[in-house]
């Protein structure tokens, strides 16, 4: 015997941990299953980039660090490189190397975040979160020791970076580059076949490599569909092309391959750190510029493998000290392009591990 | 492209080709299904005011060759902007194109979801338009900077 029902909607957030930030999800449903799902979004938007045309080309980089605040060194990173390509700076080869060093601990410390709460989601309540913190910390600390910031770091230069590393930061970092596979083996051991996750996660959320193409989805997300595409090796940027590495890619493009592809990374990220300590050269940290930046009439796009997919910056410049206009393009709210897809006609606990899995942050969605 | 789609592109340079706006879809599945263009992603997308005109910039990627191709429409009409959109060709554009409607007030033919994103429905205005909220002949901050020599303007 069926009972008759009739669709509800369901308001998940905008105040609730698993949106992962002040981010609302209307949910449509029939019972338990999904009908239709639409994100509302905006909680968080700071008009951006409407301030940044008031502001000089250097003011600008610390609202840079205010959208991904979990990725504050990849998103100056970005924005430099932007303004860079725009003016014609040249970059010391040791600045080069130095972002590398702090985009891939960054990039450590926000897939530590990102599968420590993704796991969360899944029902492992908090100890691996926990667990993972613990490397974040170490992380936030050489960068606290090096620019003063933990999370929004300010920490990159149009031309450089802002400081060199003090002399404690080389004892810091090698300790944990040779702390950290030990670290990621133990997650590898406490997590991979763990039969909670496995039931959670695989096969949920399936997005194919043709549907990811076409909706633009960039970073750890394409690459779990099946899709060799990183910006490190496609479009080299800084010292990239030096350095040896491989990309991760999963085959099913379920959350559990998303999951995978992101603690695979964090090898190769260690990987990557090592080899630019050995190699860093010595050297200016940075090129002096003027302080009002003039940047001939033009327009620049330029693009990182940020530790959620493409971060691009495209910077507009009319021939005055401030950007004619200052476009971010946010992997998080893009990826979310294929939400629907991902959860209609699944239940509300298994669109949850979905949302989660893409690794949004709110601050990028709405800037 | 000139050659295949007669009368769409208007201008053209090697960095950016720049097509009519209401044969945008024409032009976007064309250098989708060209296999030497093979634009099969949608990069970045992002509308800019010109103070006499919008321009909106399609940054196409193409993944098997690995090569950037960068699209551009120019919007004559400053008040009630609109061009077709590209969600036809590529799903990508849904959020993309949602969020140029919300900040830049371009209405894009033919996407399924044209609301606001960030801000809500009956916001007055578009903030990213360059005329909004502007006072005439006012500019914020100092002429020039400390420390820097001549007298430019901005």
């Amino acid at each position: 015997m069926t009972t008759a029902s009739e669709p509800y909607v369901l308001n998940i957030g905008p105040q609730h941990p698993s949106t992962h930030g002040v981010f609302r999800l209307r949910v449509v449903m029939d019972g338990e299953r999904i009908q239709d799902i639409d994100m509302v979004v905006g909680y968080l938007h700071r008009s951006m980039e409407k301030l940044a045309e008031e502001r000089t080309f250097t003011q600008n980089i610390p609202f840079t660090d205010r959208t991904d605040y979990l990725a504050a060194m990849s998103n100056n990173l970005g924005y430099c490189l932007a303004v860079e390509r725009l003016a014609g700076v040249e970059v010391p080869e040791r600045a080069s190397f130095l972002r590398v060093i702090f985009a891939e601990l960054q990039r450590l410390a926000s897939h530590s975040m990102a599968n420590g709460t993704f796991i969360n989601d899944a029902g492992a309540w908090q100890t691996p979160l926990m667990y993972m913190f613990r490397e974040r910390e170490k992380i936030l600390d050489l960068f606290e020791m090096t620019c003063g910031a933990r999370l929004t770091t300010n920490y990159m230069r149009i031309g450089g970076v802002s400081f060199d590393p003090p002399p404690e930061f080389y004892p810091a970092v090698e300790a944990l580059v040779a702390e950290l596979p030990d670290r990621i083996a133990e997650y590898t051991e406490l997590l991979v076949d763990n039969e909670i996750l496995i039931a959670r996660a695989r096969g949920v959320g399936i997005i194919s490599a043709a549907d990811a193409i076409n909706g633009s989805i960039t970073g750890p997300m394409l690459r779990a569909s099946g899709v060799p595409w990183d910006l490190r090796k496609a479009d080299p940027y800084c010292a990239y092309d030096k350095f040896d590495f491989e990309i991760p890619v999963g085959h099913n493009g379920d959350c559990y391959d998303r999951f995978m592809v992101r603690l695979e990374e964090m090898r190769q990220s260690v990987r990557i750190i090592r080899q630019a300590l050995d190699g860093l050269p010595s050297g200016p940290h940075k090129t002096e510029i003027p302080l009002a930046l003039r940047p001939a009439p033009g327009e620049a796009y330029a693009r990182v493998e940020g530790p959620r997919g493409e971060l691009g910056f495209y910077v507009v410049s009319d021939g005055g000290p401030a950007p004619a206009r200052f476009h971010i393009r946010a992997p998080s709210l893009i990826n979310l392009s294929l939400l629907r897809q991902m959860a209609v006609g699944t239940s509300l606990p298994d669109a949850i591990v979905a949302l989660g899995s893409t690794d949004i942050v709110v601050g990028e969605i709405d800037r | 492209m000139d050659r295949a789609l007669p009368g769409v592109v208007t201008a053209s340079t090697d960095e950016w080709v720049e097509v009519r706006p209401d044969r945008l879809v024409d032009a976007m599945r064309w250098l989708h299904d060209d296999p030497e263009m093979d634009a099969a992603t949608i990069s970045n997308m992002c509308g800019v005011d010109r103070y006499d005109h919008f321009e909106v910039v399609y940054h196409l990627q193409s993944l098997d060759l690995n090569q950037q191709i960068v699209v551009k429409t120019r919007i004559r009409d400053h008040e009630a902007p609109s061009m077709q959109s590209a969600y036809p060709v590529y799903s990508g554009a849904l959020l993309q194109e949602r969020e140029v409607y919300d900040l830049m007030g371009i209405r894009f033919e033919g996407h399924p979801d044209m609301r606001r994103m960030f801000l809500w429905e009956g916001y007055p205005g578009f903030p990213l338009r360059k005329d909004f909220l502007q006072i005439a002949d006012h500019h914020p901050g100092l002429p020039h900077f400390p420390f820097e020599t001549g007298t430019q303007e901005r």
